[in-house]
């Protein structure tokens, strides 16, 4: 079963950071990603630019709104996914807790809604 | 006993219901993969068995036939379905060869799903109302009215909630599994947490309909026994103890007429003396551990409370240390306010009522009747008469149990008129 992990940082934090803690994050989460590879749990994964880059579209009565950014400020933004492969919600979260970024932000954890239903 | 074979037969299924259902239910839920499914195969299998029994008499092993009748009803009910939707065919199919009648009978393996049944339900990706909710009706097989009656909800609130926590097993897949052990900890408290307040909810209300909340603990007690036998972790066993401990004074703790009881009030001779022993014994077993928490540390206490010949005659000063211990493991307002009655047993109330008053000074448990029904009693053994009366009025317009009302008025009048 497919799960996707959503990542939730405060990404002010990052411009902020010295250049050596930066790359220190990104071998984390090139190791992270080489490891799921290597054991199969590995489906796609993506890092997004700043949610302020953001639109938000709606269609109502034919008319297209484009609003600027997330709709909430909130403190942490979605800043990024890995799309993972586990046989169970055990194995997603015990995954999902390996993530670098559940460590200073959040991952929210959600499953891949299946077509066929008994 | 009625004459009547139908009736005798009756008696006999529903026995059978009461025994063994919550089990049957476990083991369909592992061989089904699906809670509404074993639900519905679970009323199958009773229905073939009220038809079938009588017929062909009560099976040697009528669990084992109940599960094989469930699983038989779900697969072929699958199949029938199949024509309608072609996916069944599939699963029907997977079922009837993944699941053979070895997988029924082995007694291990019985007790095992009950204990996947009990960590599914108290898994914490589920909302912690959801999963008492959830483990009084599939664990306990409590129907949704009872749980709302004794959680106090509208039955079709808790109905709901039971929905979606199910829908979330089935579309997140929580598995239907014992923890490994890395994650065990933290997963039993979990569980813990749960039985306990189940154990709460039945014993706290001991009047009206008391026969269902009576039927809670000894479910909570029975989970506890359960967990006990699979998994002798020290706070599984502070927690049984802690259980049987306060399920010994139930008699006690109230008069024939419904009225509360306190403990120092009590005739120690109603104590239920087997619970007490057993409760010690286990408690004395956590204690030994050297890994015991706050479940074994409350048990303890209330085990020096059991071996008391009366209230006087208590410990007070092993059961302030013991509450100063607890304090260190699991520090809360509730625990202080538990260890300054002590010290009022062991110091004299003055020095009681100086802590109750620098924990409501606080701003903590301002709203919590039984701190000001404790203040109240301090007052009233110091002879503050109006002070008493005061704390009393706070607690009985916070309390919303009758039977500590109706308790909270008696030593209100008992304080005299306030002119």
């Amino acid at each position: 079963m497919r799960y996707l992990c959503l990542i939730y940082s405060d990404e002010s934090q990052w411009p902020k950071m010295p250049k050596a803690e930066q790359d220190k994050w990104m071998a984390e989460y090139g190791a992270f990603t080489e490891g799921i590879k290597q054991s199969g749990h590995y489906v796609g994964s993506e890092r997004l630019e700043a949610a302020s880059t953001a639109s938000v579209v709606r269609q109502r009565n034919g008319k297209v709104s484009i609003t600027d950014g997330p709709f909430v400020e909130t403190k942490e933004t979605l800043g990024g996914f890995f799309m993972i492969t586990a046989k169970d919600l055990d194995e997603a979260i015990q995954l999902a807790s390996k993530i670098p970024g559940a460590r200073h932000g959040s991952v929210e954890v959600r499953p891949v809604m299946e077509i066929r239903r008994p | 006993m009625s004459e009547d074979p139908a009736d005798r037969m009756r008696a006999t299924v529903e026995a059978v219901y009461r025994a063994e259902s919550r089990r049957v239910l476990a083991t369909l839920i592992r061989l089904l993969g699906d809670f509404d499914l074993a639900e519905e195969a679970l009323h199958d299998a009773f229905a073939t068995a009220v038809e079938r029994w009588p017929r062909d008499g009560v099976p040697a092993n009528p669990r084992g036939w109940l599960v094989s009748a469930g699983r038989f009803k779900a697969i072929d009910g699958l199949r029938r379905r199949a024509r309608f939707d072609a996916s069944l065919v599939q699963l029907a199919e997977r079922l009837d060869a993944e699941t053979g009648d070895g997988a029924v009978s082995d007694e291990e393996g019985v007790a095992d799903d009950q204990l996947r049944l009990i960590f599914t339900c108290c898994h914490p990706a589920l909302p912690p109302d959801a999963q008492i909710a959830l483990t009084l009706r599939e664990v306990c097989g409590l129907t949704t009215e009872e749980i709302a009656r004794a959680f106090l909800t509208q039955a079709p609130t808790l109905a709901q909630r039971v929905v979606r926590a199910k829908a979330k097993i089935r579309d997140a897949r929580i598995p239907y599994e014992v923890p490994t052990r890395a994650d065990l900890p933290g997963r039993l408290d979990a569980v813990l947490r749960v039985i306990y307040l189940v154990f709460n909810e039945g014993y706290s209300a001991s009047s009206g309909p008391s026969l269902t909340r009576h039927d809670v603990s000894g479910e909570a007690i029975r989970l506890g026994r359960l967990l006990v036998g699979l998994l002798p972790d020290p706070e599984a066993v502070g927690l049984l103890a802690l259980m049987l401990l306060h399920e010994s004074r139930r008699t006690a703790r109230s008069s024939t007429a419904g009225e509360l009881i306190l403990l120092d009030e009590q005739d120690r001779a109603l104590w239920n003396r087997e619970l007490v022993s057993e409760g010690a014994a286990l408690v004395e077993r956590a204690l030994l551990s050297r890994r015991f928490g706050p479940y074994a540390l409350q048990a303890a206490i209330a085990a020096v409370h059991a071996e008391a010949e009366s209230a006087a005659a208590t410990d007070w000063a092993q059961i302030v240390a013991l509450y100063d211990v607890l304090l260190r493991a699991d520090p809360s307002p509730v625990v202080e306010l538990n260890r300054a009655v002590a010290v009022a047993m062991r110091d004299g109330p003055e020095a009681g009522l100086t802590l109750i008053d620098a924990i409501l000074a606080r701003g903590d448990l301002t709203e919590y009747h039984l701190a000001h029904s404790a203040r109240a009693d301090l007052c009233r053994r110091l002879g503050r008469t109006a002070q008493a009366r005061a704390s009393y009025e706070r607690a009985l317009r916070l309390t919303r149990q009758e039977p500590e009302r109706r308790f909270l008025e008696r030593r209100l009048e008992s304080c005299g008129d306030p002119s």
